[in-house]
Parts: C-alpha cells; structure tokens; sequence
C-alpha cells in the first residue's frame, strides 16, 4: 500500500464550520491531526484558544464558557477520550452543550500498537458516557458532520463527540 | 514532610467574608463542604458543584474568558484543587486577569473519613500556584491576612489564589438544590436573560 497525502481541506472546513456555529473558545491537546485547525484558531482574534494538560480540563472549561454564554469546541486525539469519562458526568447531569473534535489513531493502518486500547474503545466509552457520537470517514464530510453536530449539542443541550477517521486523517506507512 | 502549622480559621465566617463583598461576581464552588459553605449564601449568580471533582477551576476558567467585565471567585476545597493540579498551570499560561481561586484548606478528604491529603504533607498549593505564574498566591493563616486576601480577590489583576487554611470543623449540609440542569439554568437565567434560553 502506498502512502497517501491527500489535500488537507477539512481543516478549512472544520474552521468555517465553527465560525458559523458561533464557536468562541476552542480547548484541545494538540494532535498532528488537528495542526491546522488550531493554528487557525490561533489566528482568529475572535476565538480564545486555549492549550491544556489533559482533556477532563476541557469537558470543564468549556462548561464554564457556557454558563458565561459562549459557545466552545474541545479538540483532541481518541486517547484523551477516556481521560474525560468522569468529568462528562458534568455534561450530562447538568445538559450542557459539548462539541468534541476527536482525531482517530488505533483504527485504519495503525502501526503503534499502543494507540489500539483507546482507539478501539473510543466510540463505546463516549457513549457509555453519555455522549451522542458521529464519524466523518471521508475528507469532504467532515464540515457538514461536525455542523450537523454542533447543531445537535448548542440546541439540544448535550454531549456530542465527532470522530475523524484515520483513513481521512492519513495512512503512515510503516513497510519501510 | 509533615506541616506543622495548623488552620484555626473558620470556614463558614471565611465564605461569609468573602461572599458579603460579593457585589456581581460570578462563583464557582467544588463539590463538598465549599459548596455547602457557599450554599449558605445562596445566589443566581453561584454554580454548586455536586461531583465531576477537579472541574472547579477550569471552570472558572471557561466563564472568566466568556465574561471579561466580570470577577470569578471559584470556591473549592484542597481535595479538589489537587484533583486539578494540571488546571493551575493551564491558567497560569492563560492568565486571565479576572479570575480568582480561593482553597478552604483543612488538609483534609472531609466528605470521605476525614484522611489527611497533601497539603497536611507538606504540599503547597500557593506554592504551585506561584510556580505557575499566578499573579498572586497567598497561604493565609490569620484574619489579617484573610482581610488583606480578600481584597485581593476583588482587586487585585488575576489570576489569583488564595491557599486559606482553616480548621477541621464540620458543618452539616446547608443548600439542597442539587439537580444540575437546574443550578445551569438559573445562573444563566440570571446572567443571561432571556438570551439564555436562545
């Protein structure tokens, strides 16, 4: 199988799709996955973005930002999910909104075995949680999957969690 | 290493001095004996945590960013303050000059037995908050300090904390509202108007 390097877009789109959702604080860990999308965030004078230690910190934060009235995304990798599994109880007993953008490893082509345990478990541990899950698993579904999610979360005040496959996110090619 | 010097302060006269200057700042408590000190003072205004524990200064956080013109005080206990240790560098890195964290520190897991946690070992949470770049961090032991404190909690540019160390008194449970959704939307309702139901 050969490596694949195929036009970056859904990040642009991922971008345009929270400014139109009115999305003001953007939380994450970084994950090669999301470079682009929190560098343009970055970039956004309108939007704070803020860099955290571990994902629980963002469940609560932008908590908070809602009782202030604003709107926030929480970015991460699919192994930060279960550091969250505690604090989404906060989501679901209080109802408030949470979008999260989860960039999959242990799934398509994974070569780091250590990526398998949380990848793996992932969709289930969100929704055991409590949290409604979608996946964009091509390139040119990710903005109207995860504005289709943001509707759901800021109307119907819960937890949704958007999976971005790996197939989207790229094949590293561990044969050499 | 064990800390010798122990809290006498008391903590529902602590809360009371601190929430009669309320005005319109926002709260934020931790769950346990902070959230039943604060309850004492009920107000719109205060978000009680019940659980997610190690969530109260994140967020304060979140809603310090959303409403600049505003101070939060987040009221949380030691416990729950090193649940969210990381939560004191990610505001440090932040900081938000409008938030304001207060620890009732009684060196102790008051809610389950009474077991010692690591403030009583030797552990600072000013200390960490200092290392973190607070732009105040403060262990109070005494009244004078405890008034020079809370100014500072109003006054003074965040972020701010504010290590108080009171006694090991227990006091009964005092608010009952418990039910999430609604504590969410009367703050909201309160701080929002009706563009909290938009």
């Amino acid at each position: 199988m050969k490596s694949e390097s195929p036009p970056r877009l859904w990040p642009a789109d991922i971008y345009n799709t929270l400014k139109k959702l009115n999305v003001e604080q953007v939380a994450y860990v970084p994950d090669a996955g999301h470079t682009q999308l929190i560098l343009d965030c970055q970039a956004d004078a309108a939007m704070k973005t803020v860099s955290l230690t571990t994902e629980q910190e963002g469940v609560a934060m932008l908590s908070g930002a809602w009782l202030g009235g604003q709107r926030g995304a929480l970015l991460m990798q699919s192994s930060g999910a279960g550091n969250c599994i505690n604090m989404l109880s906060l989501a679901q007993e209080c109802r408030f909104p949470l979008l999260m953008l989860i960039t999959m490893r242990g799934e398509w082509g994974e070569f780091n075995p250590w990526q398998l345990a949380m990848g793996q478990t992932t969709q289930t541990i969100l929704e055991q949680s409590g949290c409604v899950v979608e996946r964009a698993d091509r390139a040119e579904e990710v903005g109207e999957v995860v504005f289709a999610g943001g509707q759901m979360a800021f109307s119907t005040n819960r937890p949704v969690a958007i999976l971005i496959g790996q197939r989207v996110i790229g094949f590293k090619d561990w044969s050499k | 290493m064990v800390n010798d010097r122990k809290g006498t302060l008391d903590r529902r006269e602590v809360v009371k001095a601190i929430l009669d200057r309320r005005g319109d700042a926002l709260v934020v408590t931790g769950l346990g004996s902070s959230c039943y000190d604060c309850g004492v003072h009920d107000h719109p205004n205060t978000f009680y945590l019940w659980g997610a524990m190690g969530a109260a200064a994140m967020m304060g956080l979140g809603l310090a960013l959303a409403q600049p013109k505003r101070r939060v005080i987040v009221v949380t206990g030691d416990g729950e303050m090193l649940m969210g240790l990381g939560s004191l560098a990610t505001i440090g890195a932040q900081q938000p000059d409008n938030l304001s964290i207060v620890v009732m520190d009684n060196e102790l897991y008051a809610e389950t037995g009474m077991q010692p946690t690591h403030t009583a070992r030797g552990v600072s949470l000013s200390g960490m908050a200092k290392a973190a770049s607070f732009a105040l961090a403060e262990t109070v032991y005494t009244q004078a300090e405890l008034e020079r404190g809370i100014d500072a909690l109003y006054r003074q540019r965040g972020p701010v904390l504010l290590d108080i160390k009171v006694s090991n008194k227990r006091y009964p449970m005092s608010i009952r509202m418990r039910d999430g959704a609604h504590i969410k939307n009367r703050f909201r309702e309160s701080l929002l108007g009706q563009q909290a139901f938009d």
